[in-house]
């Protein structure tokens, strides 16, 4: 009895082996006869919908090309492209001084190509009365200086504060470029998505946050973006395409790919497809702002 | 007889898989955590501040933290302990065996929700009823969190507990109703009793549980790292952070290190709360 189950034991490893062997060898072969070029590309969340949708069409024009694609977060992508587990990194930040020096460390120079413009909107509850606010006022509001909508001439309300959590990139460029470097007061709720925080800021009428211009868009029925001031004496601009690609909206960024050293053969390809007009229309289309 | 050698380690090894995991894992974690301790230095994590993200100056206390995973773990447990302890008693001592049957697999089904989909309801129902209730601006708090944690506790405490209910000798439940006493007394003066230790590790476990929980807490708490014992404030629990954190932090800087220390802490808190339990149930003689 018990050499017999042996046996079947034997006999199920063997056949495990061996269809292990066949599997890889398969996967030889069709890699042999098509010559698919593989590429892989990491990075951003933010950019992930974006570069999925660059990836699509990509591939339709080159059948011979596969691309993966996964998010992860820009320093995730970043930390591929130095380790070499990436060949292409989507970035919504530039990549920082200790990046680049880890990077020179493994003799790698990443090189940086600009290929979208991305506008953050500040939300707010459609039935606030303010409709606009300074850089200087949102930086109050994020560190927690300014705690009532009455301050602002809206009505006597606790403010509730929305941020992205700190992994985000738009987290860091909000706190760059807005708060001008300072912490975001300890009592704001962070939210772990777009969604959650659109979500947050459409239930309570004291709410305030922010958001890629690309998803004001689609909810402007639950929440309103306000119109930004520079500085004092500036005008308040509403957030558009418009203005984020004429520099004068003041909370934008650019969005980056990244190679090792200059994009060469089926990489070179992608970025460039991704500056065509096919590919700047992408962008429009999926929520962020074209170069031009 | 060479092939029964074989299939003893075999089998031996398969076995022990899991203890060279646990091991692993503690030994990768202290890996990744202890260049934090010689710089910026251990000390840096015993701070009342959890800023990691900053231009002034990167705070990696985790005292917020603790004190969020405390909160929502106490206030879980006030919430589940009571309901899944009588529930256990019911199904156990009191159902018919009909009602056994329907109540038993839908407890199961409770167990086997993903807690990311629970965390969905939390978001769409259980947070808007919360604010309502309270009549609060958002419904992203502590006790959103805990109600939905004792809601996956629910199962575990239930099933485990009736178990133990169930394993109290019959001869015991006999001899106290043969002396006279009711049924209600013969429940809570001799079947309870003698199954507590078990109990006792159901609820040990239940807390494992709620305290290992990230999805649904992430989701609901609000997630301020800010030290309150209010169950109306927003707050931000361990295992959440780690979550939310370890995407995008840079590989290798304190930020990731000081993540990989609260890893460890959680680790060793769930590690002590299932010995605890393991050693109740085999004190009683309850393990199997």
């Amino acid at each position: 009895m018990q050499k017999i189950f042996t046996y079947c034991f034997l006999v199920l490893i063997g056949l495990c082996f061996s269809s292990c062997d066949s599997g890889t060898s398969k996967n030889e072969a069709k890699k042999e006869a098509a010559e698919t070029r593989y590429l892989t590309i990491k990075g951003s969340d933010t950019m992930v919908h974006l570069v999925s949708a660059w990836a699509e069409d990509f591939m339709k024009l080159h059948q011979d090309v596969e691309l993966s694609v996964t998010g992860g977060g820009s320093g995730t992508g970043i930390a591929g492209l130095i380790n070499g587990t990436t060949d292409i990194c989507a970035s919504s930040r530039r990549i920082n001084d200790k990046e680049m020096e880890l990077a020179a460390g493994k003799g790698d120079t990443p090189m940086e190509v600009s290929v979208a413009l991305d506008g953050i909107a500040v939300i707010v509850h459609p039935q606030n009365q303010v409709e606009s606010l300074s850089l200087d006022q949102l930086q109050k509001i994020f560190t927690g200086e300014i705690t009532n909508w009455q301050e602002l001439g809206g009505a006597d309300q606790p403010m509730l504060v929305f941020s992205r959590e700190s992994s985000s990139g738009t987290y860091v460029f909000f706190q760059e470029h807005v708060m001008n470097r300072q912490d975001y007061t300890p009592r704001a709720r962070l939210l772990p998505g777009t969604s959650a925080l659109v979500q947050g800021v459409a239930a309570d009428s004291g709410a305030i946050g922010y958001v890629g211009l690309g998803y004001v868009k689609n909810s402007a029925d639950r929440i309103k973006a306000v119109s930004i001031q520079d500085q004092d004496g500036a005008p308040f601009i509403a957030p558009s395409n418009q203005a984020v690609q004429d520099g004068s909206y003041p909370i934008a960024r650019h969005l980056f790919l990244y190679t090792n050293g200059d994009a060469q053969g089926t990489a070179k390809d992608f970025i460039d497809f991704t500056l065509s007009e096919q590919g700047q229309k992408i962008v429009q289309e999926a929520g962020y702002v074209p170069l031009q | 007889m060479r092939t029964d050698n074989f299939m003893r380690i075999l089998l031996v090894a398969t076995a022990s898989i899991s203890v060279l995991i646990v091991a692993l894992i503690f030994l990768f974690l202290g890996k990744e955590a202890m260049p934090f301790a010689f710089e910026p230095g251990i000390g840096k994590l015993f701070d009342s501040g959890w800023v990691p993200v900053s231009f002034q100056e990167e705070r990696f206390g985790i005292y917020p933290l603790v004190a969020g995973s405390s909160l929502v773990t106490v206030l879980a447990m006030l919430i589940s302990i009571p309901l899944s302890v009588v529930g256990a008693i019911y199904i156990s001592e009191v159902a018919q065996p009909m009602e056994r049957e329907i109540l038993k697999p839908f407890i199961e089904i409770l167990a086997s929700i993903p807690s990311v989909v629970l965390g969905f309801f939390g978001l769409l129902v259980l947070a808007p009823l919360v604010k309502d209730v309270f009549g609060l601006n958002s419904g992203l708090n502590a006790l959103t969190a805990s109600l939905l944690l004792a809601l996956m506790a629910l199962p575990t405490i239930i099933t485990i507990s009736e178990d133990a209910l169930a394993s109290v000798p019959q001869s015991f439940k006999q001899a106290s109703l043969a002396l006279g006493a009711s049924e209600l007394q013969t429940i809570f003066k001799v079947t309870v009793p003698a199954a507590l230790p078990g109990i006792m590790a159901a609820i040990m476990l239940g807390i494992g549980r709620v305290i290992g929980e990230t999805m649904a807490v992430l989701m609901v708490s609000g997630n301020s790292a800010i030290i309150s014992f209010f169950p109306l404030d927003p707050i931000r629990t361990m295992t959440a952070t780690i979550a939310a954190e370890m995407g995008e932090v840079p590989f290798g800087s304190h930020h990731y290190q000081a993540l990989f220390w609260i890893g460890l802490i959680l680790l060793f808190v769930t590690f002590l709360l299932n010995a605890f339990s393991r050693i109740i149930l085999k004190k009683y003689g309850m393990a199997q």
